[in-house]
């Protein structure tokens, strides 16, 4: 024992050894460094991510307005009809008579397009449900169309030769004066959130895409909650541990890893072409978003479960609680709280889900708020797609716009998940 | 001392798998008596134990042989529900165990899954003997609204066995009931199993020769799996018949 001790005898302060510490030192430091570099790199980016969106989408969440007085004279509407009157010439009258010098077909035609033209309809809406105003002369903010938008907001640039301009001097010339008259204004834009669709960008919001996106996720929770819960329930409490169920398992997380598109295939070949369900409804979108959830939530499930410890199962078996009694009543609940994180990190994926929603038509151009679960709709993912895809300079804002309401919509979600699962836990 | 049988169990082997856990145990276990088993660690005797109220069923790769009656029943009798049987022959764990839930629920538990209160006066009523019983009613009185995994450790142990006395049982199984506990917890239980034994058959393992000596009026050793002495507890710790016993109590080895 003490021939060991002396052979084992140490120097702990030999210049080698210290030259050892002082190494073993600087590598703990590097490492620090390099996981403190990774971080950072991350935050960078993330901050340029969400700092381009805004920046970009700040634009959008502004909408220029002009204010015009339309005469509604009954020359141009028929009391008895007034959904048939021609509101197209009550809309270029407004605007011609402010410029009373502009003549001539071409320059009026340039004159016309001033204002977004959309505004006869919502001129024609406001008529109909009020026939008293016909003879009267209303004052109305409306939208400009998206060139003078843009010029508003400055994305257009007036130093640029005007050949290459979308607008040229005389229509630069227009708004200028609008400007000086103060009939421009750039209020909040509701617009982007309470509007359909629209080709016209100043007229395009998210209203039919969050409408969409809501009912496919309320379909996909109420497929995918419970079915993934009992399958995980089953899996971990009930079903024998065999060959068959170890396949099982393997597929479940294998599914977890397959690529959303190939969902969307599935969802096109069953749902669409055999079950003949209506393509682009977010019935069909929230079952194709169930297939992908469920698996997260079946490993989340099976996770949670688990990590409930075993004595609390023994507890509740030693007086005499019958399976389906441990599952109810002490199992579940002590494992709720990480199936609703897993539950609503997979809703959140689905929310953001594009390609298999795509697939099924989710990307159709709808200008009307979905009003059922068979309707058809976009969804958020989809109509960024679209926007994305679209030419007009106003969808570029508009696109950076929704995909900051899209992180919005994540951001609180996520929140919830934090919230639920604090709430339930405190409750034990 | 009471000397009916309320437990018989003959020729018992229990398998982990291949490995054999209990060969070919046979014991009586007497009604309003306790009955200590002891034995070194790993020998089989929380195994057998779980065999009485077959919380091994529980334990997909565990096999059960041999016959075991209650009051003449056999418990493996297709008639018999495991359930039911659980509820008679109560369990009481190693670690303090209650249910993540107020003082009050982990008691009423039991009887609310075996409808035994018709009303929640009939609930009130048993919740309070059990817990009066268990001695713990006068700490607990003014907070059955809160949670028992707040109480400390032997007040929990105490709140199980209150738990496991509220669905009436016939047996008490205690697995190591105070190894988690300081002396003056354990001490407070020792006190209740005594009492206990007026109703119950108590059937409790420990590692412990003096809890075994103080509170048991039966003592089995347990070596590898074998039950190798059975009898009553003076004779057991003052005159052994077998010399592994003699070996083991006096602390020669285990």
């Amino acid at each position: 024992m003490s021939e060991t001790a002396i052979a084992h005898s140490v120097d702990w302060n030999e210049p080698a050894r210290l030259r050892g510490i002082a190494r073993r030192h600087r590598r703990d430091l590097r490492l620090k460094a390099i996981g403190a570099g990774a971080l950072g790199l991350a935050a960078l980016m993330l901050l340029i991510l969400v700092g381009s969106l805004v920046y970009n989408g700040a634009l959008a969440f502004q909408q220029t307005h002009v204010t015009l007085e339309f005469e509604i004279s009954a020359d141009h509407v028929d009391p008895a009809k007034p959904e048939a009157g021609n509101y197209r010439a009550i809309t270029r009258d407004a605007v011609f008579r402010l410029f009373p010098d502009v003549t001539g077909r071409t320059q009026q035609r340039d004159l016309a397009n001033l204002i977004s033209n959309g505004v006869q309809y919502d001129l024609r809406d406001r008529v109909v449900a009020d026939p008293s105003l016909i003879g009267s002369t209303l004052t109305l903010d409306v939208l400009v169309s998206d060139p003078y938008d843009q010029l508003a907001k400055g994305a257009i640039d007036r130093a640029t030769p005007a050949e290459n301009r979308r607008l040229g001097d005389a229509e630069i010339a227009w708004f200028d004066r609008l400007d000086a008259e103060g009939r421009i204004s750039k209020p909040l834009n509701l617009g982007l959130i309470l509007n359909a669709d629209s080709r016209f960008p100043e007229q395009a919001g998210l209203a039919g895409a969050l409408w969409g996106s809501f009912y496919a996720l309320m379909v996909c929770f109420l497929l995918s909650f419970p079915i993934g819960i009992a399958a995980a329930v089953y899996l971990e409490e009930f079903a024998p541990k065999n060959r068959l169920t170890d396949l099982i398992e393997i597929n479940i997380n294998n599914l977890a890893a397959v690529p959303s598109v190939v969902f969307g295939l599935l969802a096109l070949a069953v749902f669409l072409g055999w079950f003949g369900l209506p393509r682009s409804s977010p019935l069909v979108g929230g079952m194709t978003l169930a297939l992908m959830t469920l698996p997260t939530i079946i490993i989340a499930t099976r996770a949670a479960v688990k990590a409930v410890p075993p004595s609390i199962r023994e507890a509740a078996l030693g007086v005499g609680a019958s399976k389906h009694q441990v599952v109810l009543d002490h199992v579940l609940p002590l494992a709720m709280p990480g199936i609703l994180t897993g539950t609503i990190i997979g809703m959140a994926q689905a929310l953001g889900e594009t390609a298999p929603l795509l697939l099924i038509g989710m990307n159709a151009f709808i200008t009307q708020a979905p009003d059922s679960v068979m309707s058809p709709a976009t969804a958020l993912p989809t109509q960024i797609f679209i926007w994305a895809d679209s030419p007009e300079r106003g969808f570029v804002s508009r696109t950076s716009a929704a995909i900051c309401v899209l992180l919005v919509f994540l951001i609180a979600m996520n929140s919830l998940a934090v919230l639920l699962r604090k709430r339930f836990e405190r409750r034990w | 001392m009471a000397t009916a049988t309320k437990i018989r169990a003959q020729g018992v082997d229990v398998f982990y798998g291949e490995t054999q856990a209990i060969r070919n145990v046979s014991i009586d276990i007497l009604a309003n008596a306790v009955t200590a088993f002891i034995g070194p660690s790993g020998c089989g005797k929380s195994t057998f134990l779980r065999c009485l109220n077959r919380m091994n069923d529980t334990i997909d790769i565990c096999r059960v042989k041999g016959e075991i009656t209650l009051d003449g029943q056999d418990i493996h009798a297709r008639e018999v529900d495991p359930v039911q049987l659980r509820a008679r022959v109560g369990m009481v764990f190693q670690k303090p165990n209650p249910f993540p839930k107020s003082i009050y629920d982990n008691v009423a538990y039991g009887p609310r899954i075996h409808g035994l209160a018709a009303t929640k006066a009939d609930l009130d009523g048993i919740v309070e003997g059990s817990l009066r019983r268990a001695a713990i009613w006068n700490e607990v009185k003014d907070r059955l609204a809160e949670p028992g995994t707040g109480l400390s450790g032997g007040q929990q142990q105490r709140l199980c066995i209150a738990r496991a006395i509220a669905t009436a049982p016939e047996v008490l199984l205690m697995d190591e009931p105070c190894s988690a506990l300081d002396p003056i917890a354990t001490a407070q239980i020792e006190e209740l199993i005594d009492e206990l034994r007026e109703s119950y058959s108590v059937v409790i393992v420990t590692h412990s020769m003096q809890q075994a000596a103080r509170v048991s009026q039966k003592t089995a050793f347990f070596h590898l799996g074998s039950m190798l002495e059975y009898g009553d507890t003076a004779k057991v710790f003052t005159n052994p018949d077998h010399e592994k016993t003699q070996a083991y109590i006096t602390g020669r080895f285990g």
